[in-house]
């Protein structure tokens, strides 16, 4: 095929592996790379130099890149993996599913688009399935393939697959998360994961690839206009003597030349003078755009500040409400100080009290006066200046931010604003209510 | 106008733009990691978008191991010379004189391991915080393990096991003295993306990207190895004149060139997309020492 006929409508779709140790996580991206022909004769040369005994090409270690998870023949850290269709470009994060690694799972969540659940088909839904579902449901993502792997193990049988895509749909009817696509495949085989298998001609639905590349991909359109400046722009050269531009990443919607905006936290008013976009003057700009704005006015603006339209302006606040996911072996206690990095603003914050820990495996809330490491709890937050917030619901970007422990620098914990507004921070904990997005 | 319209390299650009504005806003002395190969070229470019009209926030930085092709290192200078940003050259071979290091041995001495103690003395020397390198996740298998902000403790050391957690697109760039982060804008490019991209902003390149004959050695393996003055050659080896290209730009000692008559940009992309083998795989001579070659020197501080 000709290049010049991929390139231009190609767009990109970020998704992510979970699923229990052993449910063939590794060995599925293995298999859509191989087949999907995505995989160099020298990379595979080095595979088959250390096939199994049997004499098939172990495809997990395609992904597993590590000594140590060779040895082990475990994922440990987050890989990242690259492959194109003439429909798309994937990045596929692949995730460990060990529970002493959801830290990683939640770094490979926070940027995915679709999350492919594998379960083992002579398992069914276990508890991690439930876990990992909830986790990436609460990491704000929308699609879900519910992979029903090992099929061949278990004769291809209908009733097996039924069964299971029954037991998931009610995991996820009960705490309101988007329906899954069920797919039944056998990632070592090659079935239903590039091409459709004779071996499942019960099954009328798209072979994993196909539905892969027919997802809606990323979308930063709905939400209101949020930007954050990045850097100050100041030439000062002979030329440009009073240039000021405020470099950022459009984090959603869209800005407009002319537009009336607000400088945040200060307050400050003015207007959009001119964007620019590789040093070129544009009308508009939306997200994801990396661009310059101008100001009508000298306002004071530095880095972290955000510029955001008069009319949707964000929530200032130096208290809110927050779902943590705890990613450090020393525990977080109320009263702790921390900083927080909520995108390019860093400022000092305490955690005055733990509202509860949730269980990751029904979503319930439990009081709890600690959090450990990979626990999920939600938290009061303060911080020493005020913030621009968004609920994490509203706008993932403007609604995210992680903890960075102050002495060793350390990313202590993902964080989920859940409410900026005292009058809708938690009632006094209550029965377990149904999760809901 | 709807973001349906970005196609994915619109993204992958906004997305290295924002991670090199970070840089800018988290860290004191940065530096941009240039070879003069085309990922560095193109970290360049991208360099241009994030910082013009001002300047880079950081100088250009090259380990020159005293084996580069002479044609990249005219393009570095003049590079240099047209951005009018500051260049700086720091040499293997001081290093291996001031350090007392071996010099390598065999018949393709390779000093491509030497660099890292020179890249170690240039962070000392200007106590950079953050050394930005134009990787890829695509190109080797512990690569793809990286994060895009990479801490290093003060020997230059990688430890896959303890990396931070990476969320959303909130980079943490904190870090206590000594330590130093690598940063890697274009981790999600892959060498498809680069020519993609470099044709796309219509970027020069040096000269030896393109098809040019060029009398080389025959390799063991088949490769192609161009001869130059380092190489200690023995009287049977096979030399012969061949119309060739590299796919990758490091030393003249360990990087083979591939046959090719691709003479533009559009002919290289024709050329990847029917390609088998990886860019490494087709032309480096020192990842394929062991299954770890590349782990265990990104842990002992290699960029």
């Amino acid at each position: 095929m000709s290049h010049s006929l991929m390139s231009k409508q190609m767009d990109l779709l970020r998704f992510i592996t979970c699923g229990s140790v052993d449910d063939g996580k590794s060995t599925l991206i293995g298999r859509l790379l191989y087949d999907s022909e995505s995989v160099s004769l020298d990379v595979l040369a080095a595979l088959e130099k250390r096939q199994a005994s049997n004499g098939t090409v172990d495809l997990a270690l395609l992904t597993d890149g590590l000594r140590a998870e060779r040895e082990q023949g475990i994922t440990i850290d987050v890989a990242y993996k690259y492959f194109t269709t003439p429909r798309r470009k994937f990045i596929i994060t692949d995730a460990p599913g060990h529970v002493q690694y959801t830290r990683n799972m939640v770094t490979g969540a926070s940027n995915a688009d679709l999350a492919i659940v594998l379960v083992d088909a002579r398992q069914g839904v276990i508890e991690q399935t439930r876990r990992h579902t909830l986790i990436a449901a609460l990491l704000g993502i929308r699609h879900f393939v519910l992979a029903v792997n090992k099929m061949d193990l278990v004769g291809y049988d209908e009733a097996v697959f039924a069964r299971i895509a029954t037991d998931y749909a009610e995991l996820t009817n009960h705490f309101n998360l988007p329906a899954a696509t069920a797919i039944p495949l056998s990632a070592l085989n090659g079935d239903n994961v590039v091409k459709r298998s004779v071996h499942l001609p019960w099954y009328a639905g798209p072979s994993l690839l196909e539905h892969l590349e027919s997802v809606p991909g990323a979308s930063e359109t709905a939400a209101p206009a949020r930007f954050q400046v990045q850097y100050v722009i100041r030439p000062q050269t002979a030329e440009l003597p009073d240039y000021r531009g405020y470099a950022g990443q459009i984090q959603s919607g869209q800005y407009r030349r002319g537009d009336r905006v607000k400088v945040l936290p200060s307050g400050l008013e003015s207007e959009i003078e001119a964007i620019e976009v590789s040093q070129q003057e544009v009308e508009t700009a939306s997200a994801p755009q990396a661009v310059v704005l101008r100001l009508r006015d000298d306002v004071d603006v530095s880095r972290g500040d955000s510029i955001v339209p008069l009319a949707e302006a964000p929530t200032l606040t130096r208290e809110l409400e927050a779902t943590l996911c705890w990613m450090s072996e020393q525990p977080l206690w109320p009263g702790r100080k921390l900083l927080v990095q909520h995108h390019s603003a860093l400022l000092k914050a305490a955690i005055p009290a733990i509202l509860y820990k949730v269980n990751v495996h029904t979503f319930a809330r439990n009081a709890a006066d600690s959090a450990q490491l990979n626990d999920i709890v939600r938290v009061r937050l303060k911080t020493a200046l005020p913030l621009a917030v968004d609920t994490y619901l509203e706008n993932r970007a403007s609604g995210s931010f992680i903890l960075v422990d102050e002495l060793t620098g350390d990313t202590v914990a993902a964080g989920l604003v859940e409410a900026a507004n005292s009058e809708y921070f938690t009632l006094p904990i209550g029965p377990p209510v149904a999760f809901s997005i | 106008m709807s973001t349906s319209s970005f196609d994915y390299l619109d993204r992958l650009e906004a997305e290295a733009i924002h991670i090199l504005r970070e840089v800018a806003g988290q860290f004191e002395r940065p530096a941009l990691l240039f070879s003069g190969g085309k990922d560095s070229i193109v970290l360049t470019r991208l360099a241009e978008k994030a910082f013009r009209p001002g300047r880079f926030p950081f100088p250009l930085v090259h380990v020159d191991t005293g084996h580069n092709f002479p044609e990249v290192l005219a393009y570095r200078d003049q590079l240099a010379e047209q951005l009018g940003e500051k260049l700086i050259v720091r040499k293997v071979e001081d290093t291996i004189k001031r350090q007392r290091l071996r010099e390598p041995g065999g018949k393709y001495p390779s000093r491509n391991p030497l660099q890292t103690y020179t890249l170690l003395e240039v962070i000392e020397e200007f106590e950079f915080d953050a050394c930005i390198g134009g990787a890829r996740r695509d190109e080797e298998k512990a690569r793809a393990k990286e994060r895009i902000f990479s801490v290093r403790d003060e020997f230059g050391q990688w430890d896959p096991k303890r990396q931070r957690p990476e969320l959303w697109n909130v980079y943490n760039g904190r870090i206590q003295k000594g330590e130093n982060v690598r940063v890697f804008p274009i981790s999600n490019w892959t060498e498809l993306d680069v020519w993609r991209y470099i044709q796309r902003e219509n970027i020069a390149l040096p000269d030896i990207y393109f098809g040019h004959e060029r009398r080389c050695v025959v390799l063991p393996t088949g490769q192609l190895l161009g001869l130059s003055e380092h190489l200690r050659l023995d009287e049977d080896d096979e030399i012969v004149t061949r119309q060739v290209r590299f796919r990758t730009v490091g030393d003249s000692t360990c990087t083979a060139a591939v046959e090719s008559d691709a003479s533009t940009v559009e002919d290289i992309i024709q050329d990847l997309l029917l390609a088998k083998v990886s860019e490494r795989g087709a032309t480096r001579l020192d990842d394929n020492i062991s299954e770890a070659g590349m782990e265990d020197r990104k842990r002992n501080g290699y960029f």
